[in-house]
């Protein structure tokens, strides 16, 4: 399984044509508080580079991107119950959805663990 | 001037310190042309208390009063006691010169009220939520068709015919923009409302219905065969309750229901004032609360642990959510909605159940007197504290002519529906707590001479 | 993700440390804990008096409700001391400065207030026979002509109920005139430092949005904004002055820009205190701005409302302003043009936007102080805001960081940000603290184009001395937050509420009081 990053503070899993989509640590940590999440329906169609999901803290709201093409198969339902997940786990159990790939090529352009690092330290 | 507290002694000091010569240097920004280099002119200089009051004043008195004769106006704004105390407190400093509570530790006054109003909006129309009040009933009836729309996906609302013709002409002009299709139609001089339209209109594209409750023509239908055709169809029920009085004696729309409830709560607390100020009631489904437009007061606790309020699930809101927001609403009605809910509060719903039977009670016996003149035939077999009578002649004409002999009697249906040759003969009478049996025999009296 | 916080504002709290001697009502002295009425009122006690219901056969059709409402009542008395107890918890003009940027909190004056009250304005009903309100009509009228005559456009809009709401409304006359034209377009360009409602507003009325950037002297980058003009772009909207507190140098060359390619520009008059009988917007070529009277033209904000947004329009989009508006006869008498007459005297209006005529308690009380400054007095009033706020820009600008001081004076506000603060404080802090000082906090975290925005509007009704109160708390409030003073954190300390827990409340909304659960109270 290979973990792969987003210049806009996404990361997938990938696991042969399945992947896990969620946000990073930094990402959770600019935003604060998480609030409410809002995960795609099973079955969406998500476009590389598309919206996703949305994210809420208190006083702002991102939308969270799809890093690759693909087709959702699972929804995080835990977020609705419990969005502190994020915060707490966020690049764990606070996972936002899970897809099947469209292209698996889409993953070249992606940033690797060590590249994200140095990516987030010149922000 | 009084209202300017600088002296030309600070002015010149303060000049001193920016290191600026005149004030002129601090409209450097300003390209010259663009520039006045006075006073506009053709406009009056500044004046005393006096002669602004005085002028004010003058032209005040040009208008006719509710207050100072037989009054029967209703059609979405009602005269009603507002008890003393009301105004009084609303002009407190705290409550009138507060702004929004953005910093809620010095806001408890205002967000306290918030919650509490809420609270009683959700009760009065038997909804889980509400919020913290829209502009007006029409604006609200409007977010509430959008917020259907972002619910069901769908586009088509089914508009009843007796809804208010000003809120019908709301949503006509919004939808010409947004695309929304509205399926509307005419109210007719009969007892019946347009329920059964209605229930015929409702399919698998339909969004929303919109009905209100009692209606233009004051008459009242039971939601509930409504409610459940739209439910089937994966519609919304919005109920529109442009007279809150009303729910002090019959059934709240969330309880036959509707999904979402607007209204305007002008009949408490807030007088007449020529159509505006008024204030948007808002309430619905706890499922939908993040689709709710507007603000929202919510319950919390401060760091020593007590209770306090906040405003909360902003995210939906224009300033976060800019282009993505629920509405781009920013102010709410603050000030009109403390006064209804004092109002409300002095009320209690003891108050308001007796306040209900009264504006019923005295209604009934307008109603029968009114029909008991020649040439007056009363449209509704039910109403609340407003109906419609078929007059014998133009309704128009003969409002006109009661007003010159000091009675405002009426709204004529074809003030509201201009092209409606059919109801040119309605005249919508609402009677009222503050209506006496002297004001009724006035216009009946009128009434028989002018039908003649 | 989408910018991610861009304001980079979060929520802090930590639990706070035992303060004074505590008291067994929870009271402090002047300081009274008041409870929710449903807390202490019932649903049986009222405080109003009513005759008895006459007795009649009721014409309800069996619809008379069973149930109880769930509203309790008050006695007066009770009444009277719940909301006069709320209403001390609550900061207003009245009591002190709102430093408030782009909100304009002027003092109310009172004589508003008596004149809205006379009952030929507050009892009047808005569908009466038009004969019978003449001196309604007449006032709108007055209104009318004094604000097209002070922003120097063609006609206006009075119907909008608020700010919100005239945005709108100019956008609408837009789309409807391009209509006309048979020239759709899709685009309206706004700059990154607008308020939130200009985008969604445009969303809300089809468009799509696009931000314009801004220079590094906070204004609008005109050669980035000619670059991305085309037969697209439906038009833009402008803040003049901008939310930097800036005045738009450029903002002719920007109007004559967009209507050279077919567009028109709306300009957001949030901020018109600035230049009110100084500056006609109409003579940059504008073509329709919102007035909020209750920012320009002191109506009150009565806690988060009622508003007010007239919007004047250019002689090319007037024929489409929405209805019903007052027109004055030669012989001096109004009537209204409602839908009935629209065919014959309004023909292209774009409809209407609410019910009844507009926003008429916020016409009488804006009327009355227009009549009270007048043009001369008005001219004075952006003459003092805009030197109240310069005297407070280079009072701070040595404690606070101003990214626009060194390119010239401001307009009527104030930005700072919140640079060089200790690690861990922010604006929020410096907000927090500036409470204690017994000021309501600035605005903060707008624009979004500073960091840690802070935005600071003292409008001409700040005497000197007050200003150089605040100067001083702000400076002291700064520098705690500069070195790190680790009480500013729990910051407020002396008010009514410490900091309240916010995401909690987004969390697990309460929105709505619920009967507490007697079972568990039993345990």
């Amino acid at each position: 399984m290979s973990r792969y990053f987003t210049e806009d503070h996404e990361w997938i899993d990938v696991d042969g044509n399945n992947a896990t989509v969620g946000i990073t640590a930094y990402a959770q940590e600019q935003l604060g508080d998480i609030v409410f999440a809002e995960v795609p329906a099973v079955g969406a169609a998500l476009k590389k580079g598309g919206d996703a999901a949305v994210v809420e803290s208190v006083k702002a709201a991102s939308d969270v991107y799809a890093p690759v093409s693909g087709t959702v198969t699972e929804g995080n339902d835990a977020l609705g119950d419990d969005p502190a997940l994020v915060n707490s786990d966020p690049e764990g159990a606070g996972w936002f959805f899970k897809l099947t790939l469209a292209d698996a090529a889409e993953l070249e352009g992606l940033m690797d663990e060590a590249a994200y690092k140095a990516f987030v330290a010149g922000l | 001037m009084r209202y300017l507290p600088l002296t030309q002694t600070d002015r010149s000091a303060m000049l001193s310190v920016i290191g600026a010569d005149t004030i002129d240097d601090l409209f450097v920004d300003v390209p010259g042309e663009a520039q006045l280099d006075g006073p506009i002119a053709g406009l009056p200089y500044h004046a005393s208390e006096m002669a602004v009051e005085r002028h004010m004043s003058a032209l005040a008195a040009k208008n006719m009063a509710a207050g100072a004769g037989p009054f029967f106006l209703g059609c979405g704004a009602y005269k009603h006691h507002v008890p003393a105390s009301v105004d009084h407190i609303i002009q407190r400093g705290e409550f009138l010169t507060a702004y929004t509570p953005y910093q809620p530790e010095i806001a408890q006054g205002t967000l306290q009220m918030l919650f509490e109003f809420q609270t009683q909006v959700a009760r009065l129309f038997g909804c889980d939520v509400a919020n913290a009040s829209m502009y007006d009933g029409s604006t609200a009836c409007w977010e509430a068709i959008v917020m259907a729309r972002r619910i069901t996906k769908r586009a088509k609302a089914v508009l009843s015919s007796g809804l208010h013709p000003h809120y019908v002409s709301v949503a006509q002009t919004m939808a010409k923009f947004t695309g929304d299709v509205l399926d509307t139609a005419l109210p007719t001089l009969t007892p019946e409302t347009d329920a059964d339209r209605l229930l015929a209109s409702i399919d698998g594209e339909t969004s929303c219905v919109v009905v209100q409750y009692p209606d233009i023509l004051g008459r009242i239908a039971d939601l509930s065969a409504i409610a459940a055709k739209a439910h089937e169809h994966g519609a919304l029920l919005i109920a529109v309750v442009t007279e809150p009085v009303a729910l002090g004696a019959i059934y709240s729309p969330g309880e036959m229901g509707a999904d979402i409830v607007v209204g305007e709560g002008q009949s408490l607390g807030v007088g007449l004032q020529f159509g505006g100020p008024y204030v948007g009631l808002f309430a619905c489904k706890e499922k939908f609360v993040r689709q709710m437009p507007g603000r929202l007061c919510g319950e919390t606790v401060d760091a020593e642990g007590r209770r306090g309020f906040v405003l909360t699930l902003s995210t939906r809101e224009q300033h976060i959510r800019r282009e993505k927001a629920t509405s781009n609403i920013c102010t709410n009605s603050g000030l009109c909605a403390l006064a209804f809910s004092i109002h409300m509060t002095l009320l209690g719903e003891r108050g308001l159940r007796d306040l209900a039977a009264l504006n019923h009670g005295l209604a009934v016996q307008a109603a029968e007197r009114l029909a008991g003149v020649s040439g007056v035939t009363l449209v509704n077999d039910n109403f609340f504290n407003e109906f419609t009578l078929k007059l014998s002649k133009p309704a128009r004409p003969i409002v006109r002519e009661l007003s010159h002999h000091g009675i405002l009697g009426g709204v004529s249906l074809v003030r509201l529906y201009p092209e409606a040759e059919h109801l040119e003969n309605g005249l919508v009478v609402a009677v009222t707590e503050t209506t006496t049996a002297e004001d009724v025999e006035a216009l009946a009296a009128k009434l028989e001479e002018l039908l003649a | 993700m989408s910018a991610v916080n861009q304001s980079g504002w979060r929520p802090e709290m930590s639990a706070a440390e035992a303060s004074a001697p505590t008291t067994t009502t929870g009271n402090r002295a002047l300081m009274l804990e008041e409870a929710l009425i449903f807390e202490i009122g019932d649903t049986d006690t009222t405080g109003v008096d009513f005759a008895d219901a006459p007795k009649v056969i009721a014409r309800l059709s069996g619809l008379e409700r069973a149930r109880k409402i769930g509203i309790p009542g008050l006695s007066e008395p009770e009444a009277v001391r719940h909301y006069t107890r709320l209403s001390r918890q609550n900061y207003g003009i009245d009591l002190g400065f709102f430093p408030l940027g782009s909100c304009t909190m002027k003092h109310n004056p009172r004589l508003n207030e008596k004149m809205a009250r006379l009952p030929g304005f507050a009892d009047v009903h808005p569908m009466q026979p038009v004969e019978t309100v003449q001196g309604a009509l007449a006032v709108i009228n007055e209104l009318a002509v004094w604000l097209i005559k002070l922003t120097g456009m063609h006609g206006v809009a009075m119907t909008p109920k608020a700010g919100a709401h005239g945005e709108l409304c100019g956008i609408l006359a837009i789309k409807a005139a391009l209509e006309a034209r048979g020239d759709p377009r899709t685009v309206i360009l706004v700059p990154e430092s607008a308020h939130g409602t200009n985008p969604a507003t445009a969303a809300f009325a089809g468009f799509t949005v696009e931000n314009i950037p801004a220079t590094s002297e906070g204004r609008v980058d005109l050669a980035a904004l000619t670059a991305r003009l085309g037969p697209d772009v439906a038009g833009v909207m402008i803040t003049n002055p901008n939310t930097c507190g800036l005045f738009e140098r450029d903002m002719r060359a920007i109007s004559d820009a967009v209507h050279a390619v077919g567009g028109y520009v709306y300009c957001d008059g949030a901020n018109f205190n600035a230049i009110v009988g100084r500056v006609r917007p109409g003579d940059l070529g504008i073509d329709a701005m919102h007035i909020n009277l209750h920012k320009t033209f002191s109506t009150p904000h009565g806690g988060g409302g009622p508003g007010s947004g007239p919007v004047v329009l250019s002689e090319a989009l007037s024929p489409f302003g929405p209805l019903p508006f007052t027109e004055r006869h030669a012989d001096g008498g109004y009537t209204l043009i409602e839908e009935e007459t629209a065919g014959e005297r309004h023909p292209h209006s774009f409809g209407r936007m609410t019910a009844f005529h507009g926003q008429m308690g916020m016409f009488t009380r804006a009327l009355t102080y227009i009549l009270s400054h007048g043009a001369d007095g008005l001219r004075q009033v952006a003459e003092d805001a805009v030197l109240n706020a310069n005297y407070i820009l280079r009072s701070l600008e040595n404690s606070l960081e101003a990214p626009f001081a060194a390119s010239g004076p401001c307009m009527h506000e104030a930005l700072f940000s919140d640079n060089g603060m200790a690690e861990g404080f922010s604006t929020l802090d410096i907000a927090k603290g500036l409470i204690d000082e017994g000021f309501h906090p600035m605005t903060v975290y707008f624009p979004l184009v500073v960091h840690g925005a802070i935005l600071v509007e003292p409008t001409e009704t700040e005497s000197k001395a007050a200003l150089d109160q605040f100067i001083t708390a702000l400076r002291s409030v700064a520098d705690r937050a500069r070195a790190g003073d680790a009480s500013l954190k729990s910051a407020p300390h002396f008010a009514p509420r410490r900091r309240l827990d916010e995401t909690l409340a987004a969390r697990k909304p309460v929105l709505v009081w619920k009967e507490p659960d007697l079972a568990v109270a039993a345990e």
